[in-house]
């Protein structure tokens, strides 16, 4: 005996604040009055993500979405959708886009998200070929095989509107156009899979989730440019992908889709792994080139661009994971179907790792010009606990932090860059009134700082310098005059560094100290953290009047610096406490105080 | 397999096409698809794959195709898996641990019954479907 | 050829420079000089310090001027109050990791980021020091690598594993904790270096630099039961000049031999005279091979113990090709032990020989078998470079510039044109082939100069018939230029074919000796050729410009030798090879 239709209540932490509960128990209490209890399943779910219109109970087969649902209502859906089968139209969503769709593809919540990049990722089984092939694989590289001159192929691109996804966001069409132009062979093909960020996964799911699209788009790329040969620069510590890809190479090549004479058409193209070490760096296309040659991964100076002269002094095209993604739909669907897709300046979707103090961390991909309200509240659910959002910091450790104010920009390269901030390659870590944007900026420009190659004097010793002042800061040592300098070096790096890496280095830095200056002198003028983080800066102590002496913290305490008798107020032996915080996070009376 | 010809890369697609249809519209087939990325494979997704295989062995139900694909976005809930058969809507689990995976092959296919609390979403709109 | 102009404008001053000019040479043709460090016109622009940006009008980013081509209707600002910050803010960046001890430094007004902080008026410090302490590298003869001075600006890598082929040191480590130290992290001295010193005088600051010796020849020559004795290389006096305020390439032969009189010499020789007896010596070996088939072909040079080494390393099957002749320094070290010894009546025991070498890795010779040892005693005791006998001339106090021209000592002190071009690339084959001619043939050749072997090029070929037989000779120099030429003869004979060369000369350093290790700071091709020019003129201004015509030689071969590749040639003026490993850890 199967069920009809199904009741899915959102049990998400903020529906259930707004009483989702209550909705479930009365949806099974009116189903049993209706006397269909047999026929419909009334679920609780996870969070829908849409958390702004909660609660939201979402009605199977047929797709209706009912937003802001109260609990009283739970008795007109049933008596009026599942017993005579009407929508309750009032409760339907309606967004700005649409005013009498109801199903669940057409309402703006799941519009939010449009997977190009991720078209396969969670549908295709990725170590299968056939699978691959059935959803119009390889139907790109027949087109431009037999169909397209290579000419018509970069126009497609140009059309399209397709950036670079691995940062800068440069036209990926130029960068085919040049080294298609150049005169001289061979020219290589080079896939980025050196993804770095902290918090940014976008290339290893999407390796992981459909391979082949990215072979597929490297043999495009050959083809259409004059090259045989392409490397795939990913980096060890991704065993997955890897097996993944070698598992692709291995069917693309068994069906005569990768090697000689591909489909007959006596076009030749090989790929090959190239393992990397994990140096942040090499994700800097000349540091990634160098490193594929066998050398030091150190950037070099631009000009030479790649294209020009990349892997071996050849002409070389080099795009990363995401970009090779978007390839084969722009060929199947053409360019202008794809610059339909976001804004002006920046076409098509961008993929987010969403993470930090986010309820529905994961990967995302929505159209260009999504804004960040969007991304955070609609599809991530907000910040977790019901904390004050506070900032999100883009493009990881090269990016810069974006402020409530801004949260209603919408994204694209440019106004990512406005803010302060960059595109990179999308990572999105969202922070809480809980995060000390000084230790933020600290470990931000520690990781830069570790990762730096050590090439050029800006990055290097600039890096350094900035992180010892933001030490000194967060120690509660620094001076007014010590902000001074910072922004000094910052702009030093930014105008002097050699690559990406160094130039964004200061970024975190450089935008925390423009948004949350008042934060800085406060940890300087009245050495002080206010959000507790720094913790040079902060005291734990116990209030008499409200501890009821459980002897709770005492016991989680792991130096146990507390003392008491019990039923006692108790104390913090402040000379021996290291400021753990566990205490504080114990205490449910309040007693334990961050100063 | 031996080298393609285009004519036969294209036979080759309309064939697996109909396969996928078949799967999709007669619905003699039950999937079970469990993400099987590295955020999933961290989160357990192994485990849980075999608890499936396991559970359908018990069950004998030789019905069921078990695959894997890759991340499915929900990296918070991970491990993910989604199901589809006749009759049931196409859902998406979330936290799927070896213990939901039993639940599910008893509830979800054999009782046609969702799983309270591990449902997270529908699969999201298929750009490759026009 | 590709001589196509571009229409720049540097500073809003409209100019046409050749296409592919870098910004930096652009701005240099106008005299706007803008302030480098890792820049270094013998290498590829590494692009590290930052120091040379530059910003292009209608771009908001900064670019380095060393490694920025110019494009046509470019307009670049050179100087203006954000690039004059950023820059001094970069150096300031640098000072404070580089240790603030200025006046104990070697390099001490001899600096490049000294000359910049004084050209930038850097007169405080605005960021704490945070200089990382790491142990200094003394483990060679020669050179000395003190990492905590270090600038990071590649210039020692790219010499080692560009220029030279040699790659013993590389970048360890990242971010700031990155140094040079030999590939592996072993010592100097368990690494594949060769000596050459071609880092210590490519760098900068004070972070490598030859073993300073100086004090053991201070030593020696206030000690009374010591005879010191000096040689000086060829290279030596057309460069010694440039640390007086010479021009490079001025001859400064006669004031040198002054100079070390006064500095407390009692004989002073010249290295020109041993290169005299090496070309008897070698073109005898070069006949016997060549001539008479006794001994394998091609015959390589051996004058430049960096090479040796190298060939010790890289390509020890090849050493029964290397000619047994030791190099002038080393020839000059055991006659003045024995020949000069026997004639002025002193115990070997009792004479401290020193050399004047352009090189660091005469340093190294001077040790490198038992065969320098063939006096009885250590043939040479201290081999200096000309930087240090520069130091040493200020710090004797001695008025370099208005010294009186002196001569040499006889006999070890006369020498012809063909001993002085062994300074230069191509100097050793060419007074090679002016003796082995007459050798051969029994005729002087017409025309001394023979100018195919001359030059700054890196590999240079040349054909000369001798009684009816042509020889085909190499050139090469600047070690990285030495593997394709070494390659091609390993090549012919693996594979049984006719060899391309009879005769090949290798000089470790760009230019030859001119352009040595341990030569004055600031060798640029430009300078080179100067000093190229100097020793060509020393060479054709000379009466006697053939080896074997020495008269001081032929004496020395009545006298004591008897002929060449005598008995007593082969233990004083032969020595041995022995394969090497790479790494010795």
């Amino acid at each position: 005996m199967a069920f009809k239709s199904y009741v899915l209540v959102c049990g998400g932490t903020a529906c259930q604040s707004s009483k989702s509960d209550e909705i479930y128990k009365n949806f099974i209490t009116e189903l049993e009055a209706a006397g269909i209890k047999e026929d419909v399943q009334v679920v609780k779910t996870g969070c829908f993500g849409f958390c702004e219109k909660g609660p939201i109970v979402k009605v199977l087969p047929d797709e209706s979405f009912y937003v802001e649902v109260n609990p009283t209502d739970a008795k007109e859906i049933v008596a009026e959708h599942l017993v005579k089968g009407r929508q309750v139209k009032r409760l339907l969503y309606q967004g700005e886009e649409t005013k009498k769709h109801a199903k669940v593809e057409d309402i703006a919540f799941y519009q939010k998200q449009f997977r190009i990049v991720l078209r396969n990722c969670g549908v295709i089984n990725p170590e299968d070929i056939n699978e691959y092939i059935a959803r119009d694989g390889y139907a790109a590289l027949e087109k431009v095989l037999f169909e397209m001159t290579p000419d018509q192929v970069i126009n497609e691109l140009k059309i399209s509107g397709l950036r670079g996804r691995g940062g800068a966001g440069f036209p990926t069409w130029l960068k085919w156009n040049f080294t298609k132009q150049v005169n001289d062979s061979p020219k290589y093909i080079v896939c980025n899979a050196d993804e770095g960020d902290p918090g940014a996964y976008m290339d290893r799911s999407t390796i992981e989730g459909d391979p082949h699209s990215i072979l597929e788009a490297m043999i495009i790329a050959g083809k259409t440019i004059g090259s045989n040969k392409g490397y795939i620069y990913i980096r060890a510590e991704y065993p997955l992908a890897i097996h993944r890809l070698d598992i692709a190479i291995k069917q693309a090549k068994e069906l005569g889709l990768l090697g000689k004479d591909i489909l007959g058409s006596g076009f030749d193209f090989d790929i090959e792994l190239r393992l990397g070490a994990g140096a942040f760096v090499c994700g800097e296309e000349t540091a990634l080139l160098a490193s594929i040659e066998g050398e030091r991964g150190m950037p070099k100076p631009r000009p030479p661009f790649p294209a020009v002269k990349g892997l071996w002094q050849k002409p070389t095209v080099i795009n990363n994971v995401e970009t090779w993604a978007n390839i084969p739909v722009i060929i199947l669907r053409g360019g202008a179907w794809f610059a339909n897709i976001g804004t002006e300046k920046s076409k098509g979707t961008k993929v987010f790792a969403l993470t930090g103090k986010i309820r529905n961390s994961g990967l995302v991909e929505v159209p260009m010009g999504t804004t960040l309200r969007e991304i955070i509240y609609d599809i991530g659910g907000g910040i977790i606990n019901g904390k004050k959002f506070k900032a999100v910091q883009t493009g990881g450790p090269s990016g810069g932090v974006i402020t409530a104010e801004y949260l209603d920009t919408p994204i694209d390269y440019e106004n990512l860059q406005k803010l302060g901030s960059i595109m990179g390659s999308g990572g999105m870590i969202v922070m809480d009134e809980d995060d000390c944007m000084v230790d933020i900026a600290k470990f931000y420009l520690g990781f830069t700082v570790d990762e730096s190659c050590g090439k050029c004097a800006p990055c290097r010793v600039g890096g350094r310098q900035l992180l010892n002042y933001l030490d000194k800061i967060s120690k509660g040592k620094a001076t007014r005059d010590d902000i001074t300098k910072m922004r000094q070096i910052g702009n030093a790096m930014k105008r002097a560094s050699l690559c990406g890496l160094g130039q964004t280095a200061p970024n975190p830095v450089l935008s925390t100290l423009t948004y949350f200056e008042k934060e800085y002198l406060a940890h300087i003028d009245d050495r002080t953290c206010p959000a507790g983080k720094c913790k040079d800066l902060i005291t734990y102590s116990i209030l008499p009047e409200k501890c009821i002496g459980c002897g709770l913290c005492a016991r989680r305490c792991p130096v146990n610096c507390i003392t008491g008798e019990k039923r006692q107020p108790h104390v913090i032996d402040r000379s021996a406490c290291i400021k753990c915080g566990e205490c504080y996070s114990v205490c449910k009376f309040g007693a334990v105080v961050r100063k | 397999m031996a080298k393609m010809t285009l004519e036969e890369l294209k036979k080759l697609r309309e064939s697996k096409k109909r396969e996928l249809e078949k799967r999709e519209i007669t619905g003699k087939d039950i999937e079970i698809i469990v993400g099987m990325a590295t955020c999933g494979i961290a989160a357990g997704a192994k485990q849980t794959l075999s608890a499936f295989l396991n559970e359908l062995e018990a069950q004998n139900l030789s019905n069921v195709l078990v695959r894997q694909t890759g991340c499915m976005g929900y990296c918070y809930a991970e491990p993910t898996v989604e199901i589809r058969m006749p009759g049931m809507p196409d859902i998406i689990y979330g936290k799927v641990d070896p213990e939901t995976a039993v639940k599910i092959v008893r509830k979800h296919i054999l009782g046609k019954v969702l799983i309270n609390d591990h449902i997270l979403d529908k699969p999201a709109a298929d750009i490759m479907k026009k | 050829m590709n001589a196509k102009t571009v229409s720049i404008k540097v500073n809003g001053m409209p100019f046409f420079v050749h296409e592919g000019t870098t910004v930096l040479e652009a701005a240099k043709l106008v005299n706007v000089k803008i302030p480098t460090l890792c820049y270094h016109p013998d290498l590829p622009a590494w692009a590290a310090c930052g120091i040379c940006v530059v910003k292009v009008e209608g771009s908001p980013k900064m670019f380095r001027a060393c490694s920025t081509p110019v494009e046509d209707g470019m307009s670049i600002i050179t100087h203006d109050p954000e690039i004059v910050e950023v820059r001094r803010t970069v150096i300031e960046l640098i000072l404070s990791t580089h240790p603030n001890d200025c006046l104990q430094c070697l390099r001490n007004q001899n600096c490049e980021l000294q000359r910049l902080a004084a050209e930038f008026g850097i007169r405080e410090m605005p960021f704490e020091y945070n200089i990382n302490q790491i142990a200094v590298d003394d483990s060679t003869t020669s050179l000395i690598l003190n990492p905590e001075k270090c600038v990071k600006c590649g210039r020692c890598v790219k010499v080692c594993q560009g220029m030279q082929n040699v790659w013993a040191i590389e970048f360890l480590g990242r971010g700031d904790s990155t140094r040079i130290a030999p590939a592996g992290d072993v010592l100097l001295a368990e690494s594949p270096c060769i000596k050459c010193g071609q880092c210590s005088a490519h760098c900068p600051v004070g972070a490598i630099y030859e073993k300073d010796e100086t004090q053991k020849v201070w030593k020696a020559l206030q000690d009374p039961t010591k005879h010191c004795v000096v040689q000086i290389a060829p290279a030596v006096r057309v460069a010694l000049g440039e640390a007086f305020g010479l021009e490079p390439g001025t001859l400064v032969t006669n004031k040198a031999y002054a100079a070390l009189r006064r500095l407390g010499f009692k004989g002073v020789f010249d290295t020109n005279f041993g290169a005299d007896l090496t070309i008897m010596e070698e073109g005898s070996e070069f006949v016997e091979r060549f001539v008479h088939g006794k001994g394998d072909l091609p015959l390589i040079t051996s004058c430049c113990p960096a090479w040796v080494d190298y060939l010790e390393k890289y390509y020890h099957d090849l050493i029964p090709l290397f000619s047994t002749a030791k190099s002038p320094q080393a020839m000059v070290g055991a006659l003045s032990k024995t020949y000069y010894a026997d004639k002025s009546g002193i115990d070997c025991r009792n004479i401290f020989m020193v050399s004047i070498m352009p090189c660091t890795a005469k340093k190294y010779e001077i040790v490198r078998s038992e065969s320098m040892y063939s006096s009885g005693c250590q043939d040479i005791d201290v081999s200096i470079t000309t930087r240090e006998l520069s130091r040493m001339i200020k710090s004797a106090g001695i008025d370099f510039l208005n010294l009186p021209d002196e001569d040499a000592d006889a006999p070890l002190g006369i020498y012809t044109g063909a001993g002085t071009i062994f300074g230069a690339t191509g100097g050793v084959m060419e007074a090679a082939l002016r003796t082995a001619y007459f050798l051969v043939t029994g005729q002087e050749l017409k025309n001394v100069d023979l100018e195919d072997v001359r030059g700054i090029e890196g590999i240079k070929e040349a054909r000369i018939r001798m009684a009816g037989k042509e020889v085909r000779v190499a050139v090469a120099h600047q070690m990285g230029n030495i593997e394709q030429v070494l390659d091609m003869v390993r090549e012919a004979k693996v594979k049984g074919k006719e060899l391309p060369w009879h005769f090949i000369e290798v000089m470790a350093c760009r230019g030859g000796c001119i352009g040595g290790g341990g030569q004055p700071y600031g060798a640029t091709d430009e300078i080179r050729k100067k000093r190229l020019a100097g020793i060509y003129k020393d060479d054709s201004t000379r009466k006697i410009r053939c080896s074997h015509q020495n008269p001081a030689i032929k004496q020395l071969y009545a006298e004591f030798l008897g002929k060449p590749l005598s008995h007593k040639s082969h233990e004083l003026l032969h020595t041995k090879y022995t394969p090497r490993p790479l790494y010795t850890r």
